[in-house]
């Protein structure tokens, strides 16, 4: 920014008068940014960075909340957590079910994208009825896709009946919990990544595909060389936000479980996700294990972030164009 | 010469672009009319089963057209005499959160997104890729001492506790300090500058009112979001003092064979997003495409 005070030229006779003004405004100028984009930093601070760094803290504690008296236990949570057979139960849960939305999601996306790159009639139709699952709330469609999915009067198994199957009990499955948590997961996110997908794809220069389509290569044969790989930023984009959203995935099995209240995730703990462990440690039934808790978050800190670099460096070799 | 040149290209260019303007055809049309049956489908099953009494839910087979029976039902849910949860007060802490969450959250993102694009000061970049940073910070496994901290503040079971976590959003600044960077001239703060405007004067006078198609989307996500935020909710606040996503699960599990009461209950809370998406589902759309980050 240019500094405004060249522009105002003040002769000798008002210099003098002028000075505490000039002053003020350059401490204005000066001081002012940081007061701006102080709120941010504050509640980020307070309310964002400092519990996750005291996280780690109370994870070598056994803090309880109905305890107060509480002791420094250095890594036992840590240890005690990777012997906990519940706990890898919740690890590979949440990772299956997290493989199970997201792979189909986005590549339905892709394609979804692809299709609304078009001339379209009723376009804007077309784009609102996709987005409107992302509008409704995850308790929402945890609770009409659990009525949906119910055992005696769900219509999936109603459906599922007139070609000779079932009826499945897909809550009291290990797969088929996986399956329904999934298509909840896809229904409501598919259309929001394809809409991410439909604007990069709009920023694809149009030369490109000029290019291509005079040499002769053929619509299918475009989008896998040029359109893919264009959109490979976005791809990594919404890998990684679907890793950090899907790795922490509570609502929908939270509330998949018949009377949730205790977030075990299923009588043999067959869909119990890494968070719903955390809730179920720390405030479900009452256990208020602080430590134990606060060491599993850090562990699916650590997964998220592991599983995020991975999913980089696959999605980064996407071939490029050309 | 040059300048009459360019045009020109342009008109060439566009008879070989085949792809951008490529025509829809009728299967296209097909698969998109099942995808958009598909997203309408469970939010039009859950008022099929609201509008019923609740053992029109076993009959067989099932019914797929809505009844008569939805007043009567929506009457059970507000009736907190009956049901284990007061909805009136679910809806009102809700408005309440959403909109003070909204209101917050659209005035600081403005002004720290001023900050950013408009101003200059030491260590403006590295603060601004902190921003962007905490973005990827799933700041949600700090529960715990964020419950820690709720206690010490006497917030808990109160709205301040959901309120004051979200009052300014990564996401918000960002987004604010892209747009105003191309949609508010230099010029014009100049000009504000030179008028003798303080700076946040500048900030009220010229760069808010400027921003207002910003402020609009964020605003409405930031509505979205927080109406529908349901993990931290459901950890600080309780059936007697909840918001709407918390009591329509505490009468899911007071419920649970009920379906009829569950869904109606499920139906008023999406009800308020549906018709604000009604209206400026468009903006929504933009914002989202825009933006391209989950809030």
């Amino acid at each position: 920014m240019r500094n405004g005070s060249t522009a105002i030229a003040p002769t000798p006779a008002v210099r003098k008068s002028g000075t505490v003004r000039h002053r003020l405004r350059r401490l204005d100028v000066k001081a002012s940014p940081y007061l701006y984009v102080a709120p941010f930093f504050l509640i980020f601070i307070a309310f964002g960075l400092f519990p996750l760094g005291y996280t780690a803290w109370v994870s070598l504690t056994d803090r309880n909340l109905l305890d107060p008296a509480t002791s420094f236990i250095g890594l036992q949570n840590y240890t005690a957590l990777l012997h906990d057979s519940y706990f890898w139960n919740a690890v590979e849960n949440t990772l299956a079910i997290w493989v199970m939305s997201t792979v189909p999601q986005l590549l339905l996306a892709l394609g979804l994208a692809h299709v609304l790159n078009t001339t379209l009639r009723a376009r804007t139709l077309f784009r609102m009825s996709v987005i409107l699952p992302q509008v409704t709330s995850l308790v929402a469609v945890a609770l009409i896709f659990t009525q949906l999915f119910s055992k005696d009067y769900g219509l999936v198994n109603y459906f599922l009946h007139w070609f000779g199957i079932g009826p499945i009990y897909w809550e009291a499955g290990r797969f088929s919990s996986w399956f329904a948590l999934s298509t909840m997961v896809i229904w409501r996110w598919t259309g929001y990544n394809a809409l991410i997908y439909l604007a990069a794809m709009q920023a694809i220069p149009d030369d490109l595909y000029e290019a291509a389509s005079i040499d002769g290569a053929r619509p299918a044969r475009q989008f896998f060389h040029i359109t893919v790989p264009m959109l490979r930023p976005t791809i990594i984009f919404t890998v990684i936000v679907s890793t950090i959203g899907g790795l922490q995935l509570f609502t929908e099995p939270y509330l998949f479980e018949p009377s949730h209240q205790g977030a075990t995730g299923g009588s043999d703990r067959q869909y119990q996700t890494v968070a719903m462990y955390l809730y179920e440690k720390a405030f479900a039934s009452s256990q208020f294990k602080f430590g134990y808790a606060s060491a599993i978050a850090w562990c699916l800190f650590l997964l998220i972030a592991v599983i995020s670099a991975i999913n980089f460096l696959i999605v980064r070799r996407i071939r490029s164009a050309g | 010469m040059a300048a009459v040149a360019v045009p020109q290209a342009r008109t060439s260019r566009r008879r070989f672009t085949t792809r951008r303007f490529r025509r829809a055809g009728p299967l296209t049309y097909l698969f998109l009319i099942l995808v958009a049956l598909g997203s309408l489908f469970p939010l039009y099953w859950s008022l099929v089963v609201a509008s019923h009494d609740n053992s029109a839910v076993s009959s067989y087979p099932p019914v797929l057209t809505p009844g008569h029976e939805l007043w009567t039902n929506i009457k059970r849910v507000f009736n907190s005499g009956e049901v284990n949860v007061d909805f009136w007060a679910a809806l009102l802490n809700s408005t309440i959160v959403a909109t003070t969450v909204t209101v917050s959250v659209v005035f600081f993102s403005a002004l720290a997104g001023f900050a950013f694009a408009k101003m200059k000061f030491r260590g403006e970049r590295v603060m601004m890729l902190t921003i962007v940073a905490t973005m990827l910070v799933p700041v949600q496994l700090g529960v715990i001492p964020l419950y820690i901290e709720m206690i010490h503040l006497g917030w808990l079971n109160r709205l301040p506790s959901v309120i004051a976590p979200n009052l300014v959003t990564a996401f918000g600044v960002f987004l604010m300090r892209q747009y105003i960077v191309s949609a508010v001239p230099n010029d014009l703060i100049d000009a504000a500058r030179v008028d003798g405007c303080h700076t946040f004067r500048t900030f009220w006078h010229v760069v808010l009112p400027a921003v207002r198609p910003a402020a609009a989307v964020l605003g409405l996500l930031t509505f979205m979001n927080t109406w529908n935020d349901f993990f931290w909710p459901l950890i600080v606040l309780s059936a007697q003092n909840p918001t709407v996503q918390v009591a329509v699960s505490t009468l899911a599990s007071g419920y649970v064979e009920d379906y009829a009461l569950v869904l109606t209950g499920t139906f008023i809370s999406i009800v308020p997003l549906l018709i604000v998406f009604l209206f400026l589902g468009r903006q929504i759309i933009g914002g989202l495409m825009q933006g391209a980050v989950k809030g």
